[in-house]
């Protein structure tokens, strides 16, 4: 049997993304987030392990499987069992779809996709495999037999549920574009238009990473673990690899909002402007490179959010979900659908979108930041007066 | 639950049951010590909040009357122990007024200068642990970067960063080390902006507006009724402030505002005690200012014998009014030393203003009201 033969492959390449993707989020993703954080807030961050602190990952990972096990007494076994299982199992099912790159020259004859599997419906996989995830957080809540791990699981299932029509309601009115659901296909279909859906799918892209982030429980979305207010939330009761588990299903859950989000709206693996001869030095870096910076960016803006923003309550984040992003999502489908209507042709309706959404998204951009000046200068005014002096 | 059951035959199930009872704290991440609050939820619904107090008990009242009048001062030290300075202060401000002693001036200087840097350092702890309350995580290292830089500036003047027992009846127990008075000018000159920082960071955030505006309304009246002092009180539309109303030490000739907000909410609160942040930096540039070479301590007995009288005195602490009712039977110990603690009485309008909020508003509310168990305990 010939090693390199795609059966072979595939078995490979499953056995590198499910070891290596924890690796990922052990070694390099934890670390950046909790380096990146230090410099943010003014301190360090982990420095002790390692040159640099770069084995912090396999202490913390030596720590959580050291850890004793603790299940409570009173927990529902199987299901506290259960609920960690499928957290991961699904986060990790989910990178078998993504697209990291065209493909590898093996040796002469052989060549391989980068990526697991190419599957015709693979968005709507996408969404349903990663939704059940949700089952994982929502059964740990109510098997910890805690109150708070309870509140916590109470509040995961509506907030995920609720965040999934807006998520869905952004990536419709990009198949709209891409008039195919196979992520591959979506890609190679930005290459041939030569536009990033990210430009007319501006709105949805918006809606589909603030969706992302409330998904992935990230803050300021993260109340169904929300450390002040219900301890730690779904996994207050969970210990050593179970929590290691959890852990792991929510970094990989961040993998693949990035991972999603770079195929769908910003290329894939493509380089950026392929088109344009003065940028062709760019593709120096391989379109795996690519993938990954592109991905790193969106990590990074996670680790951006968790230190900058305060947490958003319960009611006013259903608020925003069901008031702003759904009717917004709506709003957008049928622009985009107008878009491509009225201009026939290939894709002369998506440039002009780009257009005007990138006007308004500037004009809007500045009216906030003139209101924002404007309210500043009316709270100053409405000091009194020492109060003003002592500025 | 099963003597529940006994007198209602049928079992509530799962969906019958409206109310949940939810113990919050005393091990909590965001009650900042060792407060315990019985829930009553409905959901996240908060129907009764009922603080149960008394973990940290110390018994400090019944320790003043063993001790003699000096030996009483560091146990105030561990009342309050994120603004020890005032609590020293008000300590001995009840003693000298038993003993009608005068303090020098530069005594009283160096005190306010020791009070407000204290106050400062409080409002700092405080800004940044609502802030994690919250989730603002980063605001939180910016204050403890300024509130470790006041805390070396009083090692370095007692040898005690939280327990400092810096204070002693008639006066004070050493001058300042040289170099510190330029040292701390500098801080002082820094300040504003840091404040600034931290205001770039919340004052204007949406999602922080979002958490803290009319949470937790409560009116001036109300504040008034239920004995509530310091920027709780302000907050509500109050002018009122001690180191104004009943001028102690030579705060009478300092010039600043008392900062007061008139909703009342907690973003009022919030705003009130940033400013008044600003306000005790104007405070220490004027004491630095004025500060001359002088006597640090007044003409104190050798052996402190109050005559048999009561008296009261208070300062305004970062929390509110604390003060200590004295009973002297003429020996050298306190016949009562009572203590009027500002986080007790704040803390009893926490049901009041959690009622019907949700439980990540009473992280806010907590916060808002600003306790330390230390000094609710005694």
């Amino acid at each position: 049997m010939n090693i390199l033969s795609p059966t072979v492959l595939t078995y490979v390449k499953v056995v590198i993304l499910v070891l290596g993707v924890p690796a990922i989020v052990g070694f390099v993703i934890v670390l950046v987030e909790r380096r990146f954080m230090g410099f943010m807030q003014v301190r360090l961050g982990p420095n002790r392990v390692g040159p640099k602190g770069t084995l912090q990952g396999v202490a913390d990972l030596v720590k959580l499987v050291v850890k004793e096990d603790v299940t409570p007494a009173r927990a529902e076994g199987a299901v506290y069992f259960l609920a960690p299982v499928l957290a991961v199992v699904p986060a990790l099912t989910a990178l078998a779809l993504i697209p990291f790159g065209p493909s590898l020259r093996l040796s002469r004859d052989a060549e391989t996709p980068l990526y697991v599997a190419d599957i015709n419906i693979g968005l709507l996989f996408l969404l349903a495999i990663t939704s059940i995830g949700v089952y994982g957080i929502i059964l740990g809540g109510w098997a910890s037999n805690n109150k708070y791990s309870l509140l916590g699981g109470l509040r995961s299932a509506a907030q995920l549920i609720s965040y999934e029509v807006p998520m869905g309601l952004a990536l419709v009115s990009v198949l709209l574009m891409t008039r195919s659901l196979s992520l591959v296909e979506i890609v190679q279909r930005q290459e041939r238009i030569q536009l990033w859906f990210v430009f007319p799918g501006l709105l949805a892209f918006f809606l589909y990473f603030v969706s992302g982030v409330a998904e992935t429980n990230r803050n300021p979305f993260d109340l169904p673990e929300a450390e002040s207010e219900l301890v730690s939330g779904f996994n207050t009761e969970y210990s050593g690899v179970k929590f290691a588990f959890f852990f792991l299903g929510e970094y990989t859950g961040m993998i693949i909002i990035s991972c999603i989000a770079v195929t769908v709206f910003f290329g894939g693996w493509l380089a950026p402007f392929p088109h344009v001869p003065a940028l062709a030095f760019l593709k120096i870096i391989p379109p795996l490179g690519w993938f990954v910076i592109k991905t790193g960016v969106f990590i990074f803006f996670y680790i951006w959010f968790r230190s900058t923003f305060p947490r958003y309550r319960f009611d006013q984040l259903m608020a925003l979900g069901w008031k702003w992003m759904i009717p917004a999502g709506l709003a957008n489908i049928v622009l985009v659908a107008l878009a491509i209507l009225a201009t026939p042709g290939r894709t002369n309706g998506m440039v002009t979108l780009s257009w005007i959404l990138g006007v308004l998204f500037v004009a809007l951009f500045l009216l906030a930041r003139l209101r924002q000046a404007l309210t500043r200068r009316d709270r100053l005014a409405a000091e009194p007066a020492g109060v003003r002096e002592a500025r | 639950m099963t003597e529940k059951t006994v007198e209602h035959p049928e079992v509530p199930t799962l969906f019958d049951v409206q109310e949940m009872e939810l113990n919050f704290g005393p091990q909590h991440p965001s009650t900042h010590g060792v407060l315990r609050l019985v829930l009553k939820v409905d959901g996240e619904k908060i129907l009764e909040a009922k603080p149960d107090v008394g973990y940290l008990h110390r018994g400090t009242e019944k320790l003043f009357e063993t001790e003699t009048y000096p030996m009483g001062l560091p146990h105030t030290d561990r009342m309050d122990y994120v603004a020890a300075a005032t609590n020293n202060h008000a300590f001995c401000l009840t003693v000298e007024k038993l003993l009608g002693l005068e303090i020098p001036r530069r005594a009283q200087l160096i005190r306010v200068i020791l009070d407000e840097l204290q106050r400062l350092s409080s409002h700092l702890v405080w800004l940044g642990t609502s802030g994690i309350d919250l989730g603002a995580v980063t605001p939180f290292w910016y204050t403890f970067r300024e509130r470790e830089q006041i805390l070396d500036f009083f090692e370095e003047y007692c040898g005690a960063r939280l327990t400092l027992n810096c204070m002693r009846i008639g006066g004070l127990p050493f001058d300042l080390t040289p170099g510190w008075i330029e040292r701390l000018s500098e801080l002082v000159d820094d300040m504003p902006a840091r404040i600034d920082d931290y205001e770039q960071l919340l004052t204007e955030n949406r999602i922080w507006k979002k958490r803290t505006v009319g949470i937790g309304v409560i009116s001036g009246e109300e504040c008034i009724e239920r004995g509530l002092t310091g920027p709780v009180l302000r907050g509500s539309g109050v002018e009122w402030d001690l180191r104004r109303a009943q001028p102690y030490e030579c705060y009478e000739e300092l010039d600043f505002v008392i900062p007061i907000r008139s909703n009342g909410d907690t973003y009022d609160r919030y705003i009130v005690r940033v400013q008044e942040m600003r306000q005790s930096v104007r405070i220490l540039r004027q004491c630095i200012d004025r500060l001359e070479p002088g006597e640090i301590r007044g003409k104190v007995p050798r052996v402190i014998k109050p005559p048999a009288e009561e008296v009261y005195a208070s300062v305004e602490s970062p929390k509110g009014e604390l003060g200590f009712y004295c009973v002297s039977n003429g020996t050298n110990r306190p016949y009562r030393m009572h203590c009027r603690p500002p986080s007790f009485i704040n803390l009893q309008a926490l049901p009041r203003l959690a009622k019907g909020h949700l439980i990540s508003d009473l992280v806010a509310l907590i916060g808002t009201v600003d306790i330390v168990l230390g000094e609710v305990d005694r």
